[in-house]
């Protein structure tokens, strides 16, 4: 940080390791001058969990589970990726309905991980009020995802060459009338929150993101669309069938963090007519090719807009059962400096101690996510790489 | 205070939670295709070793017993994927929905 803390009207205050605003550990140090925040630094390597090292010791069938369990919440961005990554090796074509089936699959993953970020947002603005309902409705989807899927959570359902699972006719209706359901409540919401002065109040012109900063510092998702930058993954580079899906992207040009609420809510609007689409244009047909175990040599890379932002997975085979090389950049990390780019005052624009933790949550921070390479002793100058064997041994 | 008719309305309402594990344990809705406890055929196993070599956790763990070789499943270290049901050639195993798991030893969670 270029500000000098040892001039004595500026001061460090340590925010975390824990509970800064979510349940996962992020460090924040800040340099305030009175109340105002000039200089933020973040440290975000406290829930390194070797997975990328990992991948590399499990066969490609393994890696969709551990590749699902990088985060809980975008399960199936993770998994859509992945696979998508591995059937690039294979240039293989996956069927129609399977892809369909994919897509209302991550659309009903994103209403809920957005109704989840705006119980929480709701909850870091000391409104629990809303954050109890918000949640809620969510059971609903939630519901609606351990139907098709057979699991509330980690859901299984993207392999490659397809999906795991046929969807029933008889949760068409089910899922149509949750989906009436949920717009309703959603629309309610989103009057709630233009309407009420308490989120008014600790929102707007709090983490102000200027456009030119937002593509300069590479924000990604909801935060860089709530600073009018029309960028979505599934529009720019459509996967699946994102190109057959006709949706909006959706921009604020407030540039703070209401915008980003704003945006979220609109994208669940958008997000239930995109699965009342698939449910209408559902086609007929397998949902899986079978493929061999061993995809062949080469490289790939695929990106899927995850529910935090655009997501990037690569993949290096060398035609064994196991990939050479796996990388995951996840969206939280690329909205790190945008993060600290929103934490420092500059000009008119003041940070407050107490904006601090709307504005960290304001990114839909998932730091669990962000940080996975393998193992590294520094001062005994030792990579710890951990086979299946050995993590068997260790929990027998 | 924009919620406020919202919650006094709710105030006639019924609750959204349900009083589990006390009461209302039948009301809770089990789907069809839930992926619960796991449960192993002996007959029906040939003890080709796929469920382990496929079993991301490293759950299901091949012995031998008098019959030959066969699968042993760690439920406590189980992800309930289902990938071993899936990879399973003859379908001995199948994924149950039977999902209270709960218990005191780690050797009550072994599925024979």
């Amino acid at each position: 940080m270029s500000v000098n803390s040892s001039y004595e009207r500026f001061f460090d205050v340590p925010i975390g390791p824990q509970h800064p605003a979510l349940k996962e550990p992020l460090f924040l140090k800040l340099i305030v001058e009175g109340e105002h925040v000039v200089a933020a630094d973040v440290d975000v390597s406290y829930t390194h969990r070797g997975i990328e090292r990992a991948m590399q010791e499990r066969n490609y069938i393994q890696n969709i589970y551990l590749a699902e369990r990088i985060c809980g919440i975008c399960n199936v961005a993770h998994t859509l990726c992945y696979c998508q990554n591995v059937e690039g090796l294979y240039d293989v074509e996956v069927p129609s309905r399977a892809l369909y089936i994919r897509v209302l699959v991550e659309e009903l993953a994103r209403i809920h991980s957005h109704l989840l970020w705006l119980g929480v947002a709701a909850h870091e603005i000391g409104f629990d009020t809303l954050f109890m309902y918000v949640w809620r409705d969510r059971e609903i989807v939630m519901d609606l995802i351990e139907e098709i899927t057979g699991n509330r959570v980690t859901s299984a359902i993207n392999t490659i060459g397809g999906v795991r699972r046929d969807i029933k006719p008889k949760t068409y209706d089910k899922c149509l009338k949750a989906m009436d359901y949920i717009e309703g409540r959603t629309n309610y919401y989103k009057k709630v929150c233009e309407t009420d002065p308490t989120i008014a109040a600790r929102c707007v012109g709090v983490g102000i993101l200027k456009p030119d900063e937002a593509v300069r510092l590479c924000a990604v998702g909801p935060t860089l669309r709530a600073s009018n930058v029309k960028y979505d993954v599934r529009a720019d580079d459509p996967y699946a069938v994102h190109d057959e899906i006709p949706f909006n992207v959706i921009t604020y040009d407030t540039n703070d963090s209401f915008g980003r609420i704003l945006v979220r809510i609109d994208e669940i609007l958008e997000s239930i007519n995109m699965v009342r689409y698939c449910i209408k244009h559902m086609p007929s047909g397998p949902v899986r090719v079978k493929l061999r175990l061993n995809p062949p040599v080469g490289e790939h890379l695929s990106r899927v807009e995850a529910p935090r932002g655009e997501l990037v997975h690569y993949v290096r085979s060398n035609g064994s059962e196991k990939p050479e090389r796996y990388k995951v950049r996840t969206p939280t990390f690329e909205n790190l400096p945008a993060l600290c780019e929103m934490l420092t005052s500059k000009g008119n624009y003041v940070v407050n101690i107490a904006d601090v933790p709307v504005i960290f949550a304001s990114i839909d921070p998932c730091l669990s996510c962000t940080s996975r390479v393998a193992i590294l002793d520094s001062e005994k100058e030792k990579v710890w790489i951990g086979s299946l064997e050995e993590l068997k041994r260790l929990k027998r | 205070m924009a919620m406020l008719p919202e919650v006094l309305k709710h105030l006639f309402k019924k609750r959204a939670t349900l009083m589990y594990p006390f009461r209302d344990r039948e009301k809770i809705p089990v789907p069809e295709g839930l992926r619960g406890k796991i449960s192993f055929n002996r007959e029906l196993c040939i003890g080709c070793g796929l469920c382990a070599r496929f079993c991301p956790s490293g759950a299901a763990e091949l012995i031998e017993d008098d019959k030959g070789k066969r699968p042993i499943f760690h439920i406590d270290q189980c992800l309930f994927c289902a990938q071993c049901e899936e990879v399973c050639p003859r379908k001995a195993i199948t994924l149950t929905r039977e999902f209270e798991l709960a218990g005191f030893s780690r050797s009550d969670l072994i599925v024979k």
